[in-house]
């Protein structure tokens, strides 16, 4: 069983059907998921997942990013986590990764830094979003654009973070994780 | 939030509003009228309709016209949401965009220029599972253009409906046409839908058509009660 943790900035917001809900549509046919909304997340409940995903948000929405102390969870989790734009930044924030500005709207060329079960070579990626981060302590840099990081691996644990919107293109990405 | 919803009169934007409506506060619709019929980013049969379809649902609609050349109509759409945002204080704008990533980036672009919001609540839905949902929620809707083969002048003026939609289906499956007309093979013309408090009757229309391009234009129509 798959979590996908919705980042909006409310429960059943309007922004659900467009970074949830097409997550969840990639994920769904290869194994069973459940949606949890970030507010409504007990960490002693994780243990009945196999893989947790952290949905994006519209581009205005900085809610997870103020409340980094609701995810403390994933320091102690062992799971395989995936975080999708506000997710990847909300994850950096809880490993005390600073943020940096960098906005990125539409189709950007992603160049892969090391190898990866996720994706391999240059692709096109859509992005959205207003940060990345700068070097990383517990992270390694695994794929880039032009302007900043675009995806990133903890150095020892199994967390991903992209920045790019794999659900909207580049669905193989969010299927290669789910097989993982 | 208050919101203004970019409308075309087509489903995909009206129901778009629907979803919009039942989540935040809509404030207003916002159309650009194009000038030009092969419009990149705005659906144009029958765009004149929105002011009566906006008189059904109570809203007050923004218009602005623009020309339609390429980058040019971006800039009239940013004017629109502006003159939304100033006059009706809206904090975000909903599009219909299912598939579109030159649309939405557009789009979303300009939203960040004006710090508002950009709903698309229809992202990256199945394109039968919307159609499906319209009949389901009794959306009468018209197709008002077909613009790629195999579709021609008979299916102007039909009604979605399951049929509609099986055939559509068929025609996906053997030409890769985009059966909601994502990839502008069909636009569509909303006659009526839940939140309309009065249902559009057409008195008059023409059928222009070529090949495999046409349009069904509504030349007269009122507002009748449902």
């Amino acid at each position: 069983m798959i979590l996908v943790v919705d980042m909006n900035w409310k429960r059943d917001s309007l922004a659900f059907n467009e970074f949830v809900l097409p997550i969840v549509s990639v994920v769904q046919p290869l194994e069973e998921c459940k949606v949890k909304h970030f507010l409504d997340l007990d960490p002693a409940g994780l243990n009945g997942y196999s893989k947790i995903v952290l949905s994006g948000t519209a581009l205005k929405d900085h809610a997870t990013l103020k409340q980094v102390d609701k995810f403390n969870w994933v320091k102690m989790c062992d799971k395989h986590i995936l975080g999708i734009c506000a997710g990847m930044q909300t994850i950096s924030l809880v490993f005390d990764e600073p943020l940096m500005n960098c906005l990125q709207i539409g189709m950007t060329e992603i160049t892969t830094l090391k190898d990866n079960p996720l994706f391999q070579g240059d692709f096109e990626a859509y992005a959205l979003h207003n940060y990345s981060v700068g070097p990383c302590q517990n992270f390694e840099a695994i794929a880039k654009s032009s302007k900043c990081i675009q995806a990133i691996k903890h150095k020892q644990k199994d967390i991903y973070g992209v920045l790019f919107h794999p659900e909207a293109r580049n669905q193989e990405i969010l299927k290669r994780f789910t097989e993982l | 939030m208050r919101l203004g919803v970019l409308f075309s009169g087509g489903k995909d934007s009206t129901l778009a509003l629907h979803l919009a409506k039942e989540k935040e506060g809509v404030a207003c619709l916002i159309t650009v009228v194009s000038k030009n019929k092969e419009s990149y980013m705005f659906h144009t049969p029958n765009i004149d309709v929105t002011a009566l379809q906006a008189e059904a649902l109570g809203l007050p609609l923004v218009s602005v016209v623009t020309e339609g050349r390429k980058e040019e109509e971006l800039a009239d759409l940013e004017r629109a949401i502006a003159e939304a945002k100033s006059k009706f204080q809206i904090d975000g704008i909903v599009t219909g965009a299912v598939e579109s990533v030159y649309q939405a980036s557009r789009v979303q672009r300009i939203c960040n220029r004006l710090d508002v919001w950009c709903f698309n609540p229809l992202w990256k839905h199945d394109q039968k599972a919307l159609l499906e949902t319209l009949v389901d929620r009794q959306f009468k809707v018209i197709i008002s253009g077909v613009f790629a083969y195999p579709l021609d002048e008979k299916w102007l003026g039909k009604q979605i409906g399951p049929q509609v939609i099986a055939r559509l289906v068929e025609l996906q499956s053997k030409f890769g046409i985009s059966p909601s007309g994502e990839g502008g093979e069909i636009e569509t013309t909303v006659l009526d839908a839940p939140m309309f408090k009065q249902k559009i009757e057409i008195l008059d229309y023409a059928v222009e058509a070529k090949g495999n391009c046409g349009v069904f234009i509504i030349k007269q129509a009122r507002l009748v009660t449902k």
